[in-house]
């Protein structure tokens, strides 16, 4: 294997990692236009995983009480709620007066607190949303404690134009990316993290000693130390269930196939045609996210159809693998302990020079 | 549908058609705030929406401009959720962006203030070898003592620092299972296991009491603790200079845009503060080399961070704000006190020298929790991930609608 091993299009991640003979590459495409939200994934990675509870709270953030990814929940789906409806698709309230949409003011209420909360919103589950810093930062007249939530019932479901909203839900089943150049497994000092035969990215928890690198290589904010525990944790892409010939539990548990498992080539193409397919239906923002291999982690294991850009699904628009940048920081670390040895030198000889000093 | 595949992308839910979604709702007062809400959210909308009465645009507008001013927003105010762009372009020109509830993008670090700590420390180690070995090989016995005992309370202190932060410090030998190039905390290790035995030894030769000094094993330590000395001496330079890698080589923003420049901050202070505590510890006849050390590095450390913040665009705010602003002004001031003290009185002052080798330390440590500090800050708030990974994709864009 030549090239790109740091970055860049990498057509066998396995056999780059040593594996001589090995199953071709996996992975998942979540096609979220057709996600309706029942968190089966989430559950159902929870079950087969033995991942831990984490913590029973209402976020404020729509139908979306997990958070974000993290140690103890490997699947997360995010709830968006926006004014506007998807492709041609007719809500019901073209041309009649609606209502507001509280997206924006969940958001306004609910991103200020998490900045006050300890870990910034890295934590799971986080708690109720509230505290003096919190409510500081609330626009006046504007009571701390509203988490700004009128869009709790169903659009049409009260009377009255006022109650209306043109209105879609977007729903997106996040998960660890398994990326072709993986941030996580390029900084990890006990080679815990490693590339399986099957091209996935997986934590073997009987080396990982909790140094929290991984946690800050990831460019998607998905692996976390769980802490009681110690450990990294992520997505395995069910490591265990593929050794049985098994897809993963969030894929198998699935009820739309929003979650699609398979190989990865075969992935791609059939996202292609949804897209194309999208975009023929008049669903013109339909996008892929994660499946091009020149993008900055040389493509997604897991990737995503997006009916929005991948900032509003907490996704980063264009992640890079740091290990991109490794030669020129090691260039630059080298010139710089250059600089100090000849400091070091420089100081004694220019002390023996100058006499007694 | 109006928008054609692919098109979309750079064009909705931005700004300038914002305003056709306020006039939806009718309803003033108790209505404003959500429709501030709704605004967001415009952009996207004029595809799919029949063109509404123009109703009320100026007062509208009018409310959103109360909305905005009358309450307190800063510029830290922004959009969130599915929010669309910004509804009142000139009230606050602040980056625009969207995010998930304003949710972080990137995990914050799980490190805690043991890992800036470990910085300081391992520059500490690092800087002190040099002063010892220089001060050895030159007959300079009270820098010598001064240098070994420095870089062995530096390395002791590393360790204690690096296990103790992980999840699992039982299984801190982990580490030795394998050698990462593509892991700085991987190469880390491996520099610290080959100092830590040169440095240990030196600084042991020093320690062994006077009555010991006969028996065979004490002889042997002290013809050794030379070559130890120079060989941990020799590796110093990758000991103070990886950690800067180690930061910058994470998805963190506040670390990885500073790549460039943080090698040469970190090395600075690393000579700072191992010269300092040269000038701290050693008679000031025997200290003029540390002096020269610690002068130079902490020349290097202001310079090369003047450079770092010039050159930092967005991230630039998580450095001028907040804590870490703090922690770096002071700093700045500390190691620039301390390179004043060290050219002008240090060379007559024992008094001064001391004072001099303390604010140098002062600062160095300052400096590595400043750093640290940013980063963090930078993980907290999705605009720093947003904003420049969103300029990078319109450039990348315009850059290929110019060639093709």
């Amino acid at each position: 294997m030549t090239g790109n091993r740091l970055s860049g299009p990498l057509d066998d991640p396995a056999g780059d990692a040593g594996h001589a003979e090995h199953p071709p590459r996996v992975g998942f495409f979540t096609d979220t236009s057709v996600c309706i939200g029942c968190k089966a994934c989430e559950v159902a990675c929870k079950e087969w995983n033995a991942v831990p509870e984490d913590g029973l709270d209402m976020l404020g953030m729509s139908y979306d009480n997990t958070g974000s990814l993290g140690a103890n929940s490997w699947r997360h789906v995010a709830f968006i709620e926006q004014p506007r409806s998807t492709g041609r698709q007719d809500p019901g309230f073209l041309g009649l007066p609606t209502g507001p949409t509280g997206t924006g003011l969940m958001a306004d209420a609910v991103g200020p607190r998490l900045r006050a909360s300890e870990r910034g919103g890295s934590e799971l589950g986080t708690g109720p949303l509230d505290g003096p810093k919190a409510a500081a930062e609330q626009p006046v007249g504007q009571p701390a404690e509203d988490l700004g939530m009128p869009a709790f019932s169903r659009p049409g479901d009260a009377t009255g134009p006022e109650s209306r909203t043109d209105f879609r839900w977007l729903m997106a089943s996040d998960v660890c990316k398994h990326c072709t150049h993986a941030g996580c497994l390029d900084v990890c000092p006990t080679g815990a993290l490693f590339r399986t035969e099957f091209g996935t990215v997986v934590v073997q928890q009987n080396i990982c000693n909790g140094c929290g690198y991984c946690v800050s290589g990831c460019p998607y904010g998905v692996i976390d130390r769980r802490p009681d525990d110690g450990r990294a944790q992520k997505c395995t892409l069910c490591y265990d269930r593929l050794h049985g010939g098994l897809e993963p539990a969030c894929a198998k548990a699935c009820p739309t196939d929003s979650i699609q498992f398979g190989e990865l080539d075969e992935l791609r193409e059939r996202a292609d045609r949804r897209l194309a397919q999208l975009h023929d239906l008049g669903v013109g923002e339909a996008r892929l996210y994660g499946n091009d291999p020149n993008d900055g982690v040389g493509g997604d294991g897991a990737f995503f159809l997006l009916l929005d850009e991948p900032e509003v699904y907490g996704l980063p628009p264009d992640p890079v693998v740091p290990t991109r940048d490794a030669p020129s920081m090691w260039r630059r670390a080298g010139a710089a302990a250059a600089a100090f040895a000849l400091a070091g030198v420089g100081a004694f000889v220019s002390s023996a020079i100058g006499g007694r000093r | 549908m109006t928008e054609e595949p692919g098109a979309d992308r750079g064009s909705q839910g931005r700004t300038g058609t914002s305003h056709a979604a306020t006039e939806l709702s009718g309803e003033a007062g108790a209505q404003a705030e959500n429709e501030e809400a709704l605004d967001r959210n415009a952009g996207a909308d004029t595809a799919t929406r029949p063109a509404p009465e123009g109703d009320s645009e100026e007062g509208s507008i009018g409310r959103e401009a109360q909305l905005f001013q009358g309450s307190g927003l800063g510029k830290r105010r922004r959009r969130g959720g599915g929010g669309g762009g910004r509804g009142e372009q000139t009230v606050v020109p602040d980056a625009e962006f969207r995010s998930y509830y304003g949710r972080p993008v990137l995990k914050t670090p799980v490190w805690d203030w043991r890992i800036p700590a470990y910085l300081f420390a391992g520059g500490l180690a690092a800087g002190s070898s040099v002063v010892a070995a220089g001060a050895d090989l030159t007959g300079r016995p009270q820098l010598r003592r001064a240098g070994r005992l420095g870089s062995l309370a530096g390395l002791l202190g590393s360790m204690y620092f690096l296990v103790s932060d992980l999840g699992r410090p039982e299984r801190f030998h982990h580490m030795l299972r394998v050698f990462k190039p593509t892991s700085p905390m991987s190469v880390g290790t491996w520099i610290l296991s080959a100092f830590g035995p040169g440095a240990g030894i030196a600084a042991v030769a020093e320690l062994v009491p006077a009555r010991w000094r006969r028996t065979w094993p004490a002889r042997l330590l002290a013809r050794s603790a030379r070559p130890a000395g120079v060989s941990a001496a020799a590796i110093a330079p990758g000991l103070a200079s990886y950690t800067a890698v180690l930061l910058s080589h994470t998805a963190v923003p506040g670390w990885n845009e500073v790549r460039d420049e943080l090698p040469f901050v970190f090395t600075g202070s690393a000579a700072a503060s191992g010269g300092g505590f040269g000038m701290l510890c050693a008679p000031v006849e025997e200290a003029g080399p540390a002096r020269v050390f610690a002068a130079v590095g902490a020349a290097g450390e202001l310079l090369a961070a003047k450079r770092m913040e010039q050159r930092m665009g967005l991230i630039g705010e998580v450095y001028r704000h907040g804590k870490a602003h703090r922690l770096r002004r002071a700093s700045e001031v500390l190691t620039l006190a301390g390179l004043a003290g060290t050219v002008l009185v240090a060379r007559r002052s024992r008094t001064g020298a001391a004072a001099s080798g303390l604010a140098l330390l002062a600062g160095s440590a300052l400096q590595r929790f400043g750093v640290f500090e940013a980063g963090v800050e930078s993980t907290r708030d999705p605009k720093y991930v947003v904003v420049p990974q969103r300029e990078r994709l319109e450039q990348r864009r315009r850059d290929a609608s110019a060639a093709g």
